[in-house]
């Protein structure tokens, strides 16, 4: 049995211009200590796929389909239920490390409410706790640090917080949104090498949501490519890298900025902008900036599976 | 190419800090930017480049003279930035322009798209006409990919992507020789940045404009830059051309960032060796003594905890401040 299986979910929101469907049933499962990689541009869905899963989503959304984490679905849990995973055995990294830590309070009263509500730790034990999860993390002078509040520490170390925070409960799935955008270059390594750590050490299962397949190549085993709420592909990280089917993935893999190109080159990209989920196109949704599009494509795509369960939702690829 | 635009000269700006209570007060000084010097020529373009706390955007502000030097000198055309009374620099700053990070956040939500692009034209001469306005508007908006149609929409109707092109357009209006672009592109999509750094691109070469490319990380900057300074805790570490900074970097810290790109494709990323890059940057408060990059270099010997490197021509013509630069090969694809 998968460690969470997501079927048939579907995120929608009312707002005043009508509904909006950020997730259209989308398909994904994930084992025990693996790791998957959702990766689409920004309003492609992928944040509030987890956000629907651990009901977390704005007051004017709402989520049908079934999400099973060890066979239980989440979305039927009532808050008191889901209070039993969320933080507990399914541990998040927010997006933004300055928005989602309390400005009020100090680190460590932020760090040991998690270990006193689920571990019934004692608040001396609980720091003593998260004093060694911010050394784990790297972070220099732990007891001096955990003392301050968030405002004082810089952008790398807020997020390094976030990560130990999202350790300390050893969560069975960690969830990272984007969990080194705001980092630099040298700190992103760090991050990535921790939750590497992390996975090996206590086998737990990480979806990693990202807009940079260049983060992703070196931590995820399968990888999910989300276009406007839907899913496009699915596949091995080295179907996804080497043998890419749909246009958008190959778009996404040409526009990273690669060191080892000719300099002078132009860079690739994709044309247009990230798609606008209330005005999207019939049929194929990323017709209008895809390269190849072609007459068939004003018909929706079904989703192929080749013999390599990897997954792609165009009319081209399967001949290639 | 040689028509220098702009000259600066050792500069440095200090911040003073006061830390404690009334009796006990200490003042700090953060040196956020310290001895850097450079020139740049009409139509070149200068990556900088460094992680968040090098002095990059205190960099940028002290270019444009929006921050006093402590020390040193900003040569605008021959001319000291600083020597000049305000009006005098209201007229300089005509010429030069600046792009801002957060594309959202630098643009009035309540302004319509063509009242931003417009507001520097108004600034600068009070009394030009509504039909010029509108033709100018109008020319800079095709020139980076908006449509004319959209001069009286508010920014929230455009994507994070659009958003940057039409602060790109409010800083070309004034037709400037020198545009400073503060992390163009580090929040937006990856599919999105490349369109931005091929538009910054494109303008250059139309315009003849300079450009100072901010971003803190390599793998952006390759691609409109001709030359690349990188920067850590306020000092410039290395001034190369491109194509040498890539192939060859001098200097231990460059080649760390090199390193910390991360690559699209699992096979190499997972066989990627390590930045060498040990802990963290150290606190701008209390910056290491000698070279500020001991601490964390795997080359750093007892001179370099003494001594403060000096940014030295190398023979290539290349800048570097580092002691063992002739004795280091950082040549990048090599192992160690």
């Amino acid at each position: 049995m998968p460690l969470l299986e997501v079927k048939d979910l579907n995120v929608g929101f009312d707002t005043p211009e009508g509904e909006v469907y950020a997730v259209n049933n989308l398909n994904f499962s994930i084992e025990a200590g693996d790791t998957l990689a959702l990766v689409g541009e920004s309003g492609s869905g992928k944040t509030q796929t987890v956000m629907g899963i651990l009901g977390l989503l704005a007051e004017n959304g709402h989520v049908t389909g079934q999400a099973l984490f060890k066979g239980k679905d989440l979305l039927q849990m009532n808050t008191a239920e889901l209070n039993q995973h969320r933080g507990n055995k399914i541990a998040m990294i927010f997006q933004d490390p300055m928005t989602s830590l309390n400005p009020y309070l100090r680190i460590d009263r932020q760090m040991i409410e998690v270990t006193i509500h689920h571990k019934g730790l004692k608040k001396s034990e609980a720091r003593a706790q998260a004093v060694e999860m911010l050394r784990a993390v790297h972070i220099p002078d732990p007891e001096r640090i955990i003392r301050q509040f968030p405002h004082e520490l810089s952008g790398g170390m807020r997020q390094k917080v976030m990560v130990a925070m999202g350790l300390l409960s050893e969560p069975e799935l960690l969830i990272a949104d984007e969990p080194t955008a705001a980092l630099d270059v040298t700190v992103q390594v760090q991050v990535t090498r921790l939750m590497s750590a992390l996975r090996e050490k206590s086998n737990t299962a990480i979806i990693l949501i990202s807009h940079d397949l260049g983060i992703v190549a070196g931590l995820c085993d399968r990888v999910l490519v989300m276009y406007a709420g839907e899913a496009v592909e699915c596949g091995s990280v080295n179907q996804i890298y080497y043998d890419p089917k749909h246009p958008y993935t190959q778009g996404l893999l040409k526009s990273i900025p690669r060191l080892d190109q000719p300099d002078d080159s132009e860079m690739e990209t994709i044309a247009g902008n990230p798609p606008n989920l209330l005005a999207l196109p019939g049929g194929c949704k990323f017709r209008d900036r895809c390269p190849r599009a072609f007459d068939a494509c004003s018909e929706k795509p079904p989703m192929q599976l080749d013999e390599e369960r990897h997954a792609f939702r165009c009319f081209l690829g399967a001949s290639e | 190419m040689n028509d220098r635009v702009m000259r600066v000269q050792d500069l440095a700006v200090h911040f003073k800090l006061r830390e404690g209570g009334l009796m006990r007060s200490k003042t700090h000084t953060v040196k956020a930017v310290d001895g850097v010097s450079f020139d740049l020529d009409a139509g070149e373009t200068l990556g900088v480049v460094g992680e968040s706390g090098c002095g990059k955007s205190t960099l940028a502000r002290a270019l444009l003279a929006l921050v006093k030097p402590s020390r040193g000198r900003v040569l605008w055309l021959g001319e000291d930035l600083n020597m000049l009374d305000d009006e005098a620099l209201r007229k300089k700053r005509l010429d030069m322009q600046i792009v801002f990070q957060d594309p959202l956040a630098a643009l009035n939500p309540r302004m319509t798209v063509r009242n931003i692009i417009a507001e520097p034209l108004w600034t600068f001469f009070p009394k030009i006409a509504r039909v010029q306005v509108d033709e100018r508007v109008r020319g800079v908006m095709q020139m980076v990919g908006l449509l004319p149609n959209q001069v009286n929409r508010f920014p929230h109707e455009f994507s994070a992507g659009q958003c940057q092109r039409i602060g790109i357009a409010r800083a070309l209006v004034l037709n400037p020789k020198l545009v400073i672009c503060d992390e163009p592109v580090s929040a937006l999509d990856v599919s999105i940045q490349a369109q931005i750094v091929n538009l910054l691109k494109d303008l250059q070469k139309k315009l003849n404009l300079s450009l100072v490319f901010i971003a803190h990380d390599l793998s952006v900057v390759k691609h409109i830059s001709d030359r690349v300074m990188v920067m850590y805790l306020g000092r410039a570490m290395e001034l190369s051309r491109r194509d040498s900074l890539y192939r060859k970097p001098l200097h231990p810290y460059t080649s760390a960032l090199i390193k910390a790109v991360p690559i699209p494709d699992p096979k190499l990323a997972r066989a990627a060796g390590d930045t060498g890059l040990a802990g963290d940057m150290p606190s701008p408060l209390n910056p290491p003594s000698g070279c500020v990059f001991h601490t964390r270099c795997p080359f750093s010997i007892k001179r370099c905890q003494l001594e403060v490197p000096a940014l030295r021509r190398m023979e290539s013509g290349d800048w570097v401040a580092c002691h063992r630069a002739e004795e280091l090969d950082l040549t990048i694809g090599k192992s160690g």
